[in-house]
């Protein structure tokens, strides 16, 4: 990647002193914004939540150093603790079934068929769809009494589920919302990795008579990988930010028993509902840790050599 | 492929896809009827001629175009100066080497690492300082460069722009920033449109730091406007659905002109990275 020649730089050999200051100040001017930007809004406002993670500050009034105690508090507050597991939960749900649903799209996309690019954009199009717009309409979907889901269930004989009421199937349906806007995302991204397979294994893989399924669980799946494990850390870590279905279908608590209240939920309530500036800090804090351990925690699951059996 | 994969391959493709594009079949069908329609058992399957009436409800109860307007100034003002920067950038870490270039492109990769949320209360009092909360410029300067585009766009120029090329202009006498205008931007335009739609996308859909930094103001952002009327209609579905798919055709538009275009690079991105 970084080995390309770079253009041999024009005036190195005979410009004097002075000049060499300047020459390369177009250079860092053209390289500047960015970190102009993110020295503002990125670098200080980093630097600057740990030391109002150590503050009790409302936003308005002066504020007052508490050390440690928000984070104290943080640990020990329960609702954190229930905002991780309902974000966990929800993680596994989506996750699990997203990775399958998007395997089996991606197969059958390298088959030999047609309307491959009508597929393709079909599958993609809710990944760019508006989450707020989207949770509205699954929001009349799962509605309890009026709800097309709960329709057809009753055509098939299986009684209503309350998706917006019950603890349990809130998290379906907030799993079942994810599932569908990111289904389609991965499955491009597994189909760019089968298309990118080496053809000659599976020519030895069909002289020895191996039969489909067989060729999928031993030669594709180890190969895939690589692009396996760009896909689960990713949506580990952006499945672990879930925030707008939960905020848009059920409110800033998560609805009944706060069961759809995630990590950034709890902490958008407690920092811009509650104007808790201080505690707010100290939970943004606690979700990047636990962000960064589930993270490395996936990359070392899917890496052991044991995972997917023959892997190269 | 035998005969009876072929069947079932495009039965499960097409079961798939239509499973995918329901909801947006099901939102024309409640923005295009009256909610009776909608509550009713069995409910209505096919479009209805409610649309205006229920579209019009929405201009009456909130500005919607007003916030459809500010929307698209968010989107696009952010667009152009994320291509411009950040090709700008990418342009510079990818053909030239000045000292500290390669500690400085660390940087750039480093920043991936920062999550936002870890930023958002700072954020928001540098903006109350500024003045900007309610204000678009809230929207739009933090996002004017990113990590991601002058990463991404780097890779495409090392191959893309010919050495050269570059060689040549130098010759002529040609100066950084009128071989940037006229040599790379010309060569990156594939990789300007991948970033341009991505960025517009983004833009468009945002919705947490718009909800809190437009907080009680007049100025906001489609998708809080949507929020609030569904705070205002709370049961009145059609109402609601017919904000809603208004809101999201001008981006599904954008979206299909670049669709294959779009996806594959999606695909490249992913591999590489």
């Amino acid at each position: 990647m970084a080995t390309l020649t770079r253009v041999p730089d024009p005036v190195r050999s005979r410009a004097p002193r002075q000049r060499k200051r300047w020459k390369y100040l177009p250079h860092y001017l053209a390289v500047s914004p960015f970190f102009v930007l993110f020295a503002v809004f990125g670098l200080y406002p980093v630097l600057y939540s740990l030391f109002l993670a150590m503050q009790r500050w409302d936003g308005v009034g002066p504020m007052k150093f508490v050390g440690l105690s928000n984070f104290q508090f943080l640990v020990a507050d329960p609702t954190f603790w229930d905002a991780m597991g309902n974000t966990l939960i929800i993680w596994v749900l989506s996750t699990i079934p997203m990775t399958a649903l998007a395997l089996l799209i991606a197969v059958g996309l390298h088959s030999s068929i047609r309307f491959k690019g009508v597929f393709r954009v079909a599958y993609f199009l809710p990944n760019v769809t508006s989450v707020v717009a989207m949770s509205l309409v699954f929001g009349s979907i799962f509605s309890s009494e009026f709800g097309i889901l709960n329709w057809f269930f009753g055509l098939v004989g299986i009684d209503p589920v309350s998706w917006l009421t019950d603890p349990w199937a809130i998290r379906v349906a907030i799993s079942i919302m994810i599932v569908w806007r990111w289904v389609g995302y991965n499955a491009i991204i597994f189909l760019a990795g089968l298309q990118a397979l080496p053809t000659d294994v599976y020519e030895a893989a069909r002289v020895d008579g191996a039969g489909p399924v067989r060729t999928f669980l031993r030669i594709t799946l180890p190969l895939l990988r690589p692009v396996l494990l760009f896909s689960v850390v990713m949506s580990a870590i952006s499945g672990l930010q879930i925030f707008t279905e939960s905020q848009v279908l059920l409110g800033n608590r998560g609805g009944p028993d706060e069961a759809g209240l995630t990590m950034v939920l709890y902490f958008y309530d407690q920092s811009f509902v509650h104007s808790d500036f201080g505690y707010g800090a100290a939970i943004a804090w606690g979700i990047f840790v636990v962000v960064v351990l589930f993270a490395i925690l996936n990359w070392r699951l899917i890496q052991r050599p044991g995972f997917l059996k023959a892997g190269r | 492929m035998t005969r009876t994969g072929r069947i079932v391959t495009y039965t499960a493709l097409i079961l798939g896809a239509l499973i995918t594009l329901f909801p947006y079949y099901w939102l024309v069908v409640m923005a295009s009827n009256t909610t009776a329609d909608i509550y009713a058992s069995p409910p209505t399957w096919t479009f209805g001629g409610q649309f205006f009436h229920n579209i019009a409800q929405v201009f009456a109860r909130i500005d919607f175009f007003g916030s459809l307007l500010n929307t698209l100034i968010v989107a696009i003002v952010t667009t152009l100066l994320v291509l411009f920067f950040d090709s700008l950038a990418a342009f510079t870490f990818a053909k030239y080497r000045f000292p500290g270039s390669n500690v400085l492109f660390g940087i750039v990769l480093a920043t991936f690492v920062v999550p936002t949320q870890l930023s958002a209360i700072p954020q928001f009092t540098i903006m109350a300082h500024l003045g900007w909360v309610g204000d678009l410029k809230a929207l739009i300067i933090p996002a004017a460069a990113n990590a991601f585009g002058i990463f991404w766009m780097r890779q495409y120029a090392q191959t893309a722009v010919p050495d050269e090329l570059l060689e040549a202009a130098r010759m002529d006498g040609c100066g950084f920033f009128r071989t940037y205008l006229t040599i790379a931007l010309p060569v990156l335009r594939p990789a300007l449109a991948f970033l341009g739609i991505f960025t517009f996308v983004n833009a468009w859909n945002d919705y947490l730091w718009p909800l809190v930094v437009l907080v009680d103001s007049n100025h906001v952002t489609l998708q809080v406007a949507l929020s609030q009327l569904n705070g205002i209609y709370v049961k009145d579905y059609s109402v609601v659905m017919a904000g809603t798919l208004v809101a999201i055709v001008p981006l599904i538009i954008v979206f299909l002109f670049g669709a294959r275009h779009f996806i594959r690079n999606i695909a490249a991105g992913a591999l590489k990275g």
